[in-house]
């Protein structure tokens, strides 16, 4: 074989000598996507036990996923918190991170650590001490308590994708804009927002996903008739395992990756 | 022409704090947001873990954590589950960096797509997978006896290993990318003199790239070892509440024993050690270059 | 499309970033219709100016007139200024017929009248028929041409350029100088144009503005500029010089044997006197009536294609750069030379020392 004999590049040893990095780049991609994906022909069993591959095929758990006023209810809840949280975190995030990008004061620093914090502090933390606080303010178990608090955890994540797309993206344009007689807002919506949209759509879906996906803090400020979705399953998960989960995750990947696709296909005449 | 007098330094002055007032009101929905869910919250429990139940001030809840076990325990439980999470990362991430930052461009964007593909699949869809496949009748338990390679089941899942194997699952992607992206920001050049120099591939790596990959190594480790500490789910879910990590203890104190006190001093730790790692961190390389890399 | 240009006037405009002071109590007065170049090295301060032109950059105080109208308080988009970056900033999202509407855009032109406008403009540029090109299809000539176009369709009556053509290879720099100067010649805009490279304001500017450590240094035109610098800066700033230092006494000073006459009302002291290598020539046989004779010794020779440099110790002890035409006969380092200087062809500064 004289691709193994040959040296991976000028300065490498031998493809035959490093096979095993191939293997382990292998098995690690295998172990990162496969177990994901398993879920999906699960969810199309007809046994109560998982079974793979599945022995008969059925819709059943879809029925049963469909057919439950707990599940219809509590996936409302998650959608109508996942795109409230999209459309305020997206326009407070992008907000602040053309404020800060504009604005060169001492502040700006202090602002932007403080608009970043959400990321590193532990979520549990946010979870009980939200709770306490959404307790006195009568915010508990509400929509718009859960959607201001999966703002505040996506908001990071938006005024990162954000100001990184600010500073790639030609200051120039928005100054020739407004030398051309466009005041500064109509100058961003007309030349900045354009040029950032990837970033904004990205972001946007991202906040979805962080409302959407979130655990932790929908369990101790979601409940009664506003369950999230994710407090409902973590609560199946613990106690037993029922295959209408399957039937649910699937139905989440499909979202999850057609919502990629969508951002994908939004950006791709971008730069 | 004639001379101008210019006494409007007191009007420029003020048109550049209305524009500077102007540029911080875009930001301040965003500050006001986090300041009422999430610097006050914490601020509130920071409040609470000194007050005993009668509403005095107390070290009680510190004390207790040093002089108890089963707060010992369960800190040790939640720096020898990072650490090993961490550690398991690296062995994995850090080849599997490797090798995508030598495929050409198309390639690894192929094998980007691999990693990034659990960063964006719900947590608990992967959570809920891993219990499929680890359980006692779960599938790697049916084929491994299936193929002859163990009798009896083997306990997969509901405690340490099966909390390991869901956290290195959802972490590898926060240390392949920063390694990934301080890999290919490395200049072919280097390993070339290397190799001009008269060093052998092997001596080219150890001396020449592995140092120059450390920086992204460092960062995306310490995002590992961080985001671990405050686990949650996966433990929970997992671990089976065999496996208790400093986050399962808090919401238990709060949902069984309603002591908030407890909760917030242990919450108050974990938020401290994690801002010390941070702090030491960004001592020893720019996190900042690291994170966000993702997007 | 010939309007009505303004002039503008500035007056004690200062800046501080900190402790720098970028611009200090800068005066400045530009004619209506006139081509003025801001020249200067890197963080001279010479685009803060333009900077607040354009509305970009507020002073700290000044007052920037044009015409009438104090301006300094108006924001960007209210001045009526076209403004062309050194990197064209087009908007990549737009065509080129929709970059070069933007501005008529905004001012609420009707559809069809701004077609034609954008048309004419594009025709002044010579890219007629590039309407619907897209951007990234354009070489770096044509984008340049389009931001130009983009600047002037609305008719501003003043025009800010900011380095436009640092981006482009040499040859077409050279290029698109002429093209700017044709097009401010038809236009009439009040033109500010910032660059570094003195030879491109040489060429393009009605006046130069030499800008250096937040002060104008010399305004002037380029002629004026070149021959007669006001300090030893601007010298050096523009074209090549050597400088030899003088004894002025009673109206002649003395380099090695020769005896110089200067200008009349020279008073006595030391001098800088300012010589441009290209204005001593190597003497063969006897001077001309107007030149005096230097005498000296090569000391380097430096073989640079179209032209040869030469550095010559005169017997006074100071050193001049020299510079001959590429077919001259190469002189040794070594060898005695003896150089004609023609009495309109060097310029006294005040001494440094002074």
């Amino acid at each position: 074989m004289t691709w193994l004999s040959a040296p991976a590049s000028e300065t490498q040893i031998t493809h035959a000598r490093r096979l095993w990095l191939y293997a382990l780049a292998g098995v690690t991609m295998f172990f990162l996507v496969v177990p994901s994906l398993i879920v999906i022909p699960m969810s199309f069993s007809e046994s109560q036990y998982l079974e793979f591959p599945p022995r008969e095929w059925s819709l059943r758990w879809y029925r049963n996923y469909f057919g439950s006023v707990a599940w219809m209810d509590a996936t409302a809840t998650s959608f109508k918190a996942g795109v409230l949280t999209m459309l305020l975190a997206t326009t407070i995030g992008v907000a602040a991170a053309y404020g800060l990008h504009a604005s060169r004061t001492r502040w700006s620093g202090l602002i932007q650590g403080l608009l970043l914090t959400p990321i590193v502090v532990p979520v549990i933390l946010v979870g009980i001490g939200v709770f306490y606080v959404y307790a006195r303010l009568g915010l508990v178990n509400t929509l718009i308590g859960i959607v201001m608090a999966h703002s505040m955890l996506a908001v990071p994540l938006v005024v990162m994708i954000v100001t990184s797309a600010l500073k790639s993206y030609d200051a120039n344009q928005e100054l020739v804009a407004r030398s051309l007689g466009a005041s500064r807002p109509k100058a961003f919506f007309l030349v900045t927002l354009p040029q950032i949209r990837f970033s904004v759509v990205t972001s946007a879906v991202l906040s979805f996903l962080t409302s959407f996906d979130e655990v932790i803090v929908a369990l101790f400020v979601s409940g009664g008739a506003n369950s999230t979705l994710t407090r409902n399953m973590f609560a199946s998960l613990r106690d037993q395992i029922d295959p209408t989960i399957a039937a649910i995750s699937t139905l989440v990947i499909v979202l999850t990756s057609a919502l990629l696709v969508i951002s994908q296909l939004f950006g791709r005449d971008g730069r | 022409m004639t001379d101008i007098a210019a006494p409007n330094a007191e009007g420029l002055r003020r048109d550049a704090a209305a524009e500077r007032f102007s540029l911080f009101a875009l930001c301040l929905p965003a500050v006001l947001l986090v300041l009422v869910t999430m610097v006050a919250p914490v601020a509130w429990l920071f409040y609470l873990s000194f007050l005993d139940d009668a509403g005095a001030t107390t070290l009680e809840h510190y004390r207790r954590m040093v002089e108890q076990p089963s707060y010992f325990r369960t800190f040790r439980t939640t720096f020898e589950v990072s650490v090993l999470t961490t550690a398991i990362c690296v062995a994995f991430g850090y080849p599997l960096a490797y090798f995508m930052a030598q495929l050409p461009r198309r390639a690894a964007n192929i094998c980007m797509i691999a990693v990034m593909l659990p960063f964006w699949t719900s947590l608990l869809v992967r959570t809920y997978a891993w219990l499929v496949l680890l359980q006692r009748r779960g599938l790697i338990n049916t084929w491994g006896m299936e193929l002859g390679l163990w009798d009896q089941p083997i306990a997969l899942v509901h405690n340490l290993t099966g909390t390991l194997i869901g956290m290195v699952h959802i972490m590898l992607p926060f240390l392949v990318l920063p390694v990934y992206g301080s890999m290919r920001a490395i200049d072919r050049d280097y390993l070339r003199a290397a190799a001009n120099l008269g060093a052998s591939p092997t001596q080219a790596f150890w001396r020449v790239f592995l140092p120059l990959s450390v920086p992204g190594l460092l960062a995306g480790a310490t995002m590992v070892f961080i985001l671990c500490l405050g686990f949650y789910v996966t433990p929970a879910v997992l671990g089976g509440g065999k496996v208790s990590m400093v986050a399962n203890r808090i919401a238990t104190d709060i949902e069984m024993f309603f002591n908030w006190g407890a909760a917030s001093a242990l919450g108050v730790v974990l938020f401290a050690v994690t801002l010390l790692l941070l702090w030491g961190a960004s001592k020893l390389v720019r996190l900042d270059k690291f994170l966000g890399g993702g997007a | 499309m010939r309007n009505a240009a303004l002039p503008i006037s500035i007056r004690q405009l200062s800046k501080s970033y900190g402790r720098v002071r970028v611009l200090d109590d800068v005066a400045l007065d530009i004619r209506s219709g006139e081509f003025l170049t801001l020249l200067g090295p890197s963080g001279s301060g010479k685009t803060t100016l333009l900077m607040m032109l354009a509305g970009f950059v507020r002073p700290d105080q000044g007052i920037i007139r044009f015409g009438d109208a104090d301006i300094v308080r108006l924001p960007p988009h209210k001045r009526d200024v076209g403004m062309v970056f050194q990197n064209y900033a087009l908007f990549p999202h737009m065509d080129v017929g929709a970059n070069v509407a933007f501005p008529l855009r905004l001012r609420n032109v009707p559809r069809d009248e701004a077609e034609s406008r954008v048309e004419r403009a594009l025709e002044l540029v010579r890219l007629g028929g590039f309407a619907r090109r897209r951007v990234d299809q354009l070489s770096g000539g044509q984008r340049q041409r389009v931001a130009l176009a983009r600047a002037v369709v609305f008719e501003p009556r003043i025009l800010l350029m900011d380095e436009p053509l640092s981006a482009l290879d040499k040859q077409l720099r050279e290029h698109m100088q002429i093209e700017l100067r044709q097009l401010h010649e038809r236009l009439g805009m009040t033109t500010v144009y910032v660059t570094h490279d003195q030879r491109e304001a040489l060429t393009m500017s009605d006046r130069i503005a030499v800008i250096d450590g937040g002060r104008i240094q010399q305004i002037d035109a380029p002629r004026s500029i070149y021959e007669r610098p006001a300090n030893r800066f601007v010298a050096e700033f523009i074209g090549e010089s050597t400088f030899v230092p003088v004894i002025a006494q009673a109206g002649s000073c003395a380099i090695g044997p020769a005896r110089l006459r200067l200008p009349d009302g020279t008073p006595d002291g030391a001098m800088l006197m300012m010589v441009r290598p290209e204005r001593l020539r190597p003497l063969a046989g006897p001077p001309a009536a107007d030149e005096y004779t230097l005498e000296g010794n090569v000391a380097e020779t430096v073989y640079q294609g179209d032209s040869m440099l030469l550095r010559v110790a005169l017997s006074g002890g100071a050193i001049v750069a020299v510079r001959l035409g590429g077919g001259a006969r190469m002189p040794h380092p070594g060898d005695a030379i003896r150089l004609a200087l023609r009495a309109g062809d060097f310029h006294l500064l005040p001494s440094d020392a002074a």
